[in-house]
């Protein structure tokens, strides 16, 4: 079967800075892969690069066998794989309701049609408030999404994330700032809306990692170091050097 | 279960009430639409409403840039003035070679030859948007414009076109020679759009183009283009701005350089703005404003643009929701019950604010009349005022000191009170 995700000999430079060198990374259908790594060692931006934010500088990243490296964000969306942010990016002055319908949109069939009433789509409607109820935001509905508290940000940021229906779903530390029951919380929602797809998740908390992950890459400046099952990698002595061994202390 | 039905029973009952009152606004503004020049029967007023149905489907075009996509546009006359020389041009077309085509379908014209050239600009302009959408389009602003003295045999030079509606085929056998008539066309033509804008705001274009304003970024992460979205919205307001400038060639029978220039784009900016640009009839209460003030302070004052600057920097500094976002604040207040606290606060406030704007109005005219060598006296609210006179400059000085000084004082006593209103009414669940 091929990956869901390739990622093959990815270079990238902002000027003469080399912040991620030769990555390599392959995702299986249905993983659950978490990457992880000190402060600054390149996971957003493999994440960009993936998702197709920034362009690499060399190498080529594909998705479910298709070369994507290259393509425009919103194509590399349309072809099923979504991203959320580390920093919260959603629809400051727009409701939660109309986030999520903006993210349901493209994925029910209606692209940039101006001869429909969205309000009287169905399977919208449906959709939205399946959605809203499984990110337990539907009492806040109509708040606009910039004044909902953090925790409530990041809970929409994974709803418009999850709402299109991706199959390759890709979350960049969705539980930074959350108290531990938030945490909690968090990752039982992600464990169930991500059921059946393949997810990449960048976390800093160890124990969410080795709850959720069925393998792991540690990526240390640009590189990945080591990768596979969390029982591989906790005994992995190169990892234990250079961030478990940190961790620990 | 039983929250489930609530929950659902609830907001759907609370729907049809908001349905009711929608098309109840929508109703109300019809009849208004109709009943106005039977209330207000003069030619003056005729004329006055004609301008000012014109304007806000010019406005409310704008606004599918400014507030509803986040597009600041600087030549948005060029659709308008090119659907006004379009109309005038099919006119004429018409009248030559007597086509059976009534005068009522000519905005329609206007406003193809507005989307025209939508499409044919729209994709290098939108490309990106914020400083560089801008600029561009005030640079082709100003293409279009000096082409339009250069190219005589479309735009007939300083003259412009001049056309005759009366000429053409007649419907239901109106002339359209009297203003009455135009007036009516023009409110049908106002009461299309309008509904056709609003409803676009409905679709699902409409709904990711406020996605586009909010974060262009994000857009392209739920499978949109942010490009292909601002350039659709971008024709749509070409469009019906080339309808509102096909109104214009009907109401006055000419079209010319003037209709596409920076200064009606620098009008229709300013209307929306004013009016505020969150809300869909902010436009529509800034067109009304903007052209009344436009109609009333030319006749009297000779630096009428000077107070439009002042209005505008008060409105953008003050209050930059626009008169739509003042009104709009007061919603929640209105829900909660507690508007009522804050209105004897506002109507202590008025008075020092009155005064205050009475003392900047008395200064403006006596410099405007020193420099301009007149010495006709100022009339404020039927009092005389001499400009040469010192009692004059000394009221001016008393007015705008005393009038900013008490105005603050009386304005921070409007925020406590507003505050307070403000948080029973979140207590009471009125305010996120
Ligand atoms: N657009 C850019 N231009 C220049 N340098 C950048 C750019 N984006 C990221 N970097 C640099 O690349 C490095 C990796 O950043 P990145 O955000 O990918 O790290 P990270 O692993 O996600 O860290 P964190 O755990 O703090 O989120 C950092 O040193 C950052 O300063
Ligand atoms: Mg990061």
């Amino acid at each position: 079967m091929t990956a869901a995700i390739e990622v093959r000999a990815v270079e990238k430079r902002f000027g003469n800075v080399g912040i991620i060198r030769d990555l390599n990374l392959s995702i299986a259908q249905g993983e659950r892969h978490a990457i992880i790594g000190p402060n600054g060692a390149g996971k957003s931006t493999t994440f960009n690069l993936i998702s197709g934010h920034i362009k690499p500088t060399s190498g080529e990243v594909r998705l479910n066998g298709d070369v994507i490296s290259g393509l425009q964000p919103f194509e590399i969306n349309r072809r099923g794989l979504s991203r959320s942010f580390q920093v919260t990016n959603v629809f400051a002055r727009m409701t939660v309701w109309e986030n999520v319908r903006c993210a349901v949109l493209w994925a029910t069939g209606h692209r940039y049609a101006f001869w429909k009433n969205v309000d009287s789509l169905p399977e919208v409607r449906e959709r939205t408030a399946r959605i809203l109820e499984d990110i337990h935001l539907t009492h806040r509905r109509d708040v606009p999404a910039g004044l909902l508290t953090y925790a409530e940000q990041r809970e929409l940021e994974i709803g418009i994330t999850i709402a299109g229906g991706a199959t390759v779903v890709m979350l960049d530390e969705p539980t930074a700032g959350m108290s531990h029951a938030e945490t909690e919380r968090a990752v039982s929602l992600i464990r169930r809306l991500t059921e059946g797809r393949t997810l990449v998740i960048v976390e800093h908390d160890m124990s969410v990692v080795f709850g959720l992950a069925d393998r792991i890459s540690v990526l240390v400046y640009g590189h990945i170091i080591a990768s596979g099952t969390p029982e591989e990698i906790r005994r992995d002595p190169k990892v234990r050097e250079a961030y478990l061994g940190e961790e620990a202390h | 279960m039983t929250t489930a039905t609530t929950s659902v029973s609830g907001p759907a009952a609370n729907a049809a009430g908001e349905n009711l009152r929608f098309y109840g606004v929508w109703l109300a503004g019809m009849v208004v639409l109709i009943v106005l020049p039977l209330v207000f029967s003069s030619g003056g007023s005729l004329t006055s409403f004609s301008l000012i149905g014109i304007a806000i489907v010019f406005a409310l075009s704008y606004n599918i840039l400014l507030g509803q996509t986040g597009l600041l546009s600087f030549g948005h006359a060029v659709h308008y003035g090119l659907g006004g020389f379009t109309a005038c041009h099919v006119m004429n077309a018409i009248v030559s070679h007597g086509w059976p085509i009534p005068l009522p379908f000519i905005p329609l014209f206007g406003g193809l030859g507005g989307l025209g050239f939508a499409i044919l600009v729209g994709w290098l302009m939108t490309k990106r948007a914020g400083t560089v959408f801008a600029m561009i389009s005030l640079g082709i602003g100003e293409l279009v414009a000096s082409s339009s003295l250069i190219l005589r045999s479309v735009f007939g030079g300083e003259a412009g076109i001049t056309t005759d509606r009366t000429a053409l085929p007649r419907m239901f056998g109106w002339t359209f020679g009297p203003q009455i008539q135009v007036y009516y066309l023009i409110a049908f033509w106002l009461v299309v759009s309008a509904i056709a804008m609003y409803a676009l705001t409905r679709t699902p274009l409409g709904r990711i183009s406020n996605a586009v304003r909010d974060n262009p970024e994000r857009v392209q992460f739920i499978g949109y283009d942010p490009h292909v979205v601002r350039y659709l919205a971008y024709c749509f307001a070409g469009f019906f701005a080339g309808i509102a400038g096909g109104l214009a060639a009907i109401s006055f029978e000419i079209a010319n350089s003037a209709y596409l220039g920076a200064i009606q784009s620098g009008l229709v900016l300013f209307a929306t703005f004013i009016g505020g640009t969150a809300y869909f009839f902010g436009p529509i209460l800034g067109a009304i404003l903007v052209t009344y003030l436009q109609l009333g302070l030319t006749s009297v004052t000779s630096v009428w643009q000077l107070y439009f600057g002042i209005i505008f920097i008060g409105i953008v500094m003050f209050s930059p929701g626009g008169i739509a976002g003042l009104v709009m604040m007061h919603r929640p207040l209105l829900r909660a019950g507690t508007l009522w606290t804050v209105i004897p606060s506002y109507l202590v406030a008025i008075v020092p604010t009155v005064a205050l704007g009475c003392g900047v109005i008395l200064v403006i005219e006596t410099i405007a009349r020193h420099s301009g060598g007149e010495a006709n006296a100022i009339n404020l609210f039927g009092i005389a005022f001499n400009p040469k006179s010192p009692a004059t400059w000394i009221a001016a000085a008393v007015l705008v000191a005393g009038g900013s000084v008490i105005a603050r004082l009386t304005w921070r006593r409007v925020g406590e009170a507003w505050d307070r209103a403000a948080t029973v009414a979140r207590d009471r669940g009125y305010l996120a």
